[in-house]
């Protein structure tokens, strides 16, 4: 890849020029003007830079990007005084989704929008722009008009906002010429519960709590990252045993999600016995949670500073059996899904995601590394990560069956990892004390789905002014909707499951 | 694949026994001895997620597993609102959901029941108050169960549900 750097300054030389805003941490944050915010754009768009997240503020938008020449991140953030900003998503696709969502909550219109419909606001809120105070209010568009699709003999099947099954809210606009899918086109937004409406002025208690209600599977990696970007703000270290026990909780829920989607998606391919073996498996982990942290998902435990309680040891050492249980038990599931050709006749070659795809959109966990992307945020000298032993799988075929084999792979890992951390698991207390204060943080913490982002401005009164949660699936739901494309309709909940997207997360 | 269905068949069941509520006893043995045949001993659930954040979802899918076995007490989960006798909602109700809420209720036969589950179903819980969340189940739809939670764990989600089926007969008596 060459890059033309005259013309392209690299994201230091950027962060160089630019005015550093002060008190941002671990990464730099700088003011941008308009000219390096479109240049930042064509970094991405020539794939020099990953876009990690794009997000408005009080007439400012901001945008996190990953450089690939040094792995250096920063956050550029450009001044709207005008309502107004270049749009990244007209050189860059992975952008149009957040551009859309952010122009409805904070009224900053992006320019030359290759899609300038609504995202999240569907028009029934008494509001609307509801994050920008004091600005005109624009009403809500109510009439969304799907992308046209032409063509003869085609057909469209409308599913959702309600689902047939125990799961979220979203409408899939299904366009098929007789059995085969030609455009899949997701409709989202039915769970937006105006979640960063509800931070802005919080304090970092009910921040906790509301973090961990973005999205319920993740409730453990949303709470970890929220508590981080604080911790950053305020520069403060949480202790040691509070380090370690997140990474533990982190790597349970993990297991617990990759072992019941595992079982899911075999559903999804109507063979039962494995779901049902799964779903027990599962059932075990969640029990163990509530056991020792007294919660099945584990609410509410970590926050900014550490660990709300600190779980007694007796009950944390029954988890090296359980692990060593699982472990055996779930070998031999593997070993049915490895020698059913019924059941590698639907998730071989269903749904493939092409490697480029995952690149261009920096897509995390199973869905990028099933198809070649080597990233994993555990990664980022993240204690106590960087003192583990871990493998980070990574496939390149890009199918259902990539997916599942990444996902088997991580629960052999995380499997270990809990039996390493148990092991090596320091004494001490759990709880630092929090200054009060201003300053900003930001967090990058891989969930069993992929990297979450949290950044978190903190006012002088130490109240949060504004935060921003962005979930990896802001990156795979566009990729679901092109791998659909040539399956048939019969395949889509298996591909769906495959990819396990979360709407409450997007939706906020 | 053969080695695990005979281990299957040769260790102990997952399954648990069935939760007692002290409070309901009468109400169940009142249920045993007249109303099951009437009501085919029977409810068919429809569940709708009116935008809560999928924790409550994933307690109710823990309700099919081995340990749990909902089937067994004669509940189980329709994809229909036209097959339902209890909708069963989560979530704080946001204003996206709210017609596709009234609609799915709407779309049910009478007799009906609404159960309400978690805490943000019963008032918005921890996101009342917002500009995009109506606040609570019973503002869109009458409500006539409410399970507490955040979310419910499976094991109250039962005994919620089993003590529904109770009361459906008593109803079904008067």
């Amino acid at each position: 890849m060459n890059r033309i750097d005259e013309l392209l300054p690299t994201l230091n030389a950027l962060i160089e020029q630019a005015d550093q805003v002060e008190r941002h941490f671990p990464y730099p944050r700088v003011g941008v003007d308009r000219q390096q915010w479109q240049r930042a754009g064509e970094h991405l768009a020539w794939g020099h830079w990953s876009l990690l997240g794009l997000w408005g503020d009080e007439d400012t938008v901001h945008m996190a990007v990953r450089d690939h020449a040094d792995s250096g991140m920063a956050v550029l953030s450009l001044a709207c005084p005008e309502d107004r900003f270049p749009s990244i998503g007209r050189v860059h696709p992975p952008a149009i989704l957040l551009e859309r969502g952010l122009r409805d909550l904070f009224h900053l219109e992006p320019e030359q929008s290759p899609d300038p419909r609504p995202w999240l606001d569907h028009g029934r809120w008494q509001v609307a722009s509801p994050l920008a105070a004091g600005k005109p209010r624009v009403s809500g568009a109510d009439n969304y008009s799907f992308l046209p699709v032409e063509g003869e003999h085609l057909h469209q099947i409308p599913v959702g906002p309600v689902h047939a099954g125990i799961i979220e809210p979203g409408h899939f606009r299904f366009t098929a010429a007789g059995e085969t899918i030609v455009r899949l086109e997701a409709r989202l937004g039915y769970t937006h519960k105006g979640i960063e409406s509800l931070l802005a002025g919080a304090d970092l208690a009910r921040g906790t709590q509301l973090a961990g209600r973005c999205s319920g599977d993740s409730t453990v990696a949303y709470q970890y990252a929220f508590a981080c970007a604080a911790e950053q703000a305020l520069q403060i270290q949480p202790p040691t045993r509070a380090i370690w026990l997140r990474a533990l909780l982190a790597e349970l829920e993990r297991l617990a999600n990759h072992i019941g989607d595992i079982g899911g998606i075999c559903n999804d391919a109507a063979f039962a016995p494995l779901h049902a073996h799964c779903l027990a498996l599962r059932e075990q982990i969640l029990r163990a949670m509530d056991e020792c942290f007294g919660h099945r998902f584990a609410r509410d435990l970590i926050t900014p500073g550490g660990l709300a309680h600190d779980p007694e040891d007796s009950s944390l050492a029954g988890l090296t059996g359980l692990t060593e249980q699982l472990e055996c038990q779930f070998r031999e599931l593997v070993d049915v899904y490895d020698n059913t050709a019924s059941l590698q006749d639907r998730t071989v070659g269903a749904g493939i995601v092409h490697p480029e795809w995952v690149q261009r959109f920096a897509t995390g966990g199973y869905v990028g590394r099933a198809s070649g992307r080597n990233f994993d945020a555990r990664r980022l000298s993240l204690a106590p990560y960087d003192e583990l032993d871990f493998e980070v799988p990574v496939f390149e075929q890009g199918d259902v069956n990539a997916r599942v084999w990444v996902r088997i792979r991580e629960v052999f890992q995380s499997l270990q990892m809990v039996r390493q951390i148990i092991e090596r698991l320091p004494a001490g207390a759990v709880q630092v004390e929090l200054p009060a204060g201003p300053g900003e943080g930001m967090a990058l913490i891989e969930g069993f789905r992929g990297d979450i982002l949290v950044w978190l401005a903190l006012a002088e009164n130490g109240r949060i002014r504004r935060c921003h949660l962005r979930d990896p699936s802001w990156f795979q739901w566009p990729l679901l909707e092109a791998a659909i494309e040539g399956n048939i309709v019969a395949d889509f909940p298996l591909c769906n499951k495959s990819f396990n997207c979360s709407y409450s997360g997007c939706d906020l | 694949m053969r080695k695990l269905i005979l281990k299957n068949l040769l260790r102990p069941v997952l399954t648990e026994p069935a939760p007692v509520v002290a409070s309901l006893e009468s109400l169940a043995r009142k249920l045993e001895q007249t109303s099951r045949a009437r009501l085919g001993r029977s409810l068919a659930i429809r569940m709708v997620d009116a935008g809560s954040c999928n924790a409550c979802e994933l307690e109710i899918q823990a309700l099919n597993n081995p340990y749990y076995d909902l089937d067994r007490f004669g509940l189980h989960f329709v994809a229909s609102p036209r097959h339902a006798d209890v909708l069963l909602v989560t979530g704080p109700v946001t204003e996206n959901m709210r017609v596709a809420l009234e609609r799915t209720w709407q779309a049910m036969p009478e007799p009906r029941w609404v159960v309400a589950c978690g805490d943000c179903a019963r008032d918005g819980g921890c996101f009342a108050g917002s500009y995009a969340v109506v606040g609570g189940v019973d503002q869109v739809i009458p409500v006539d169960l409410h399970i507490p939670g955040c979310p419910p764990p499976p094991a109250r989600l039962l005994e919620a549900l089993t003590a529904l089926l109770a009361l459906n007969a008593e109803r079904s008596q008067a």
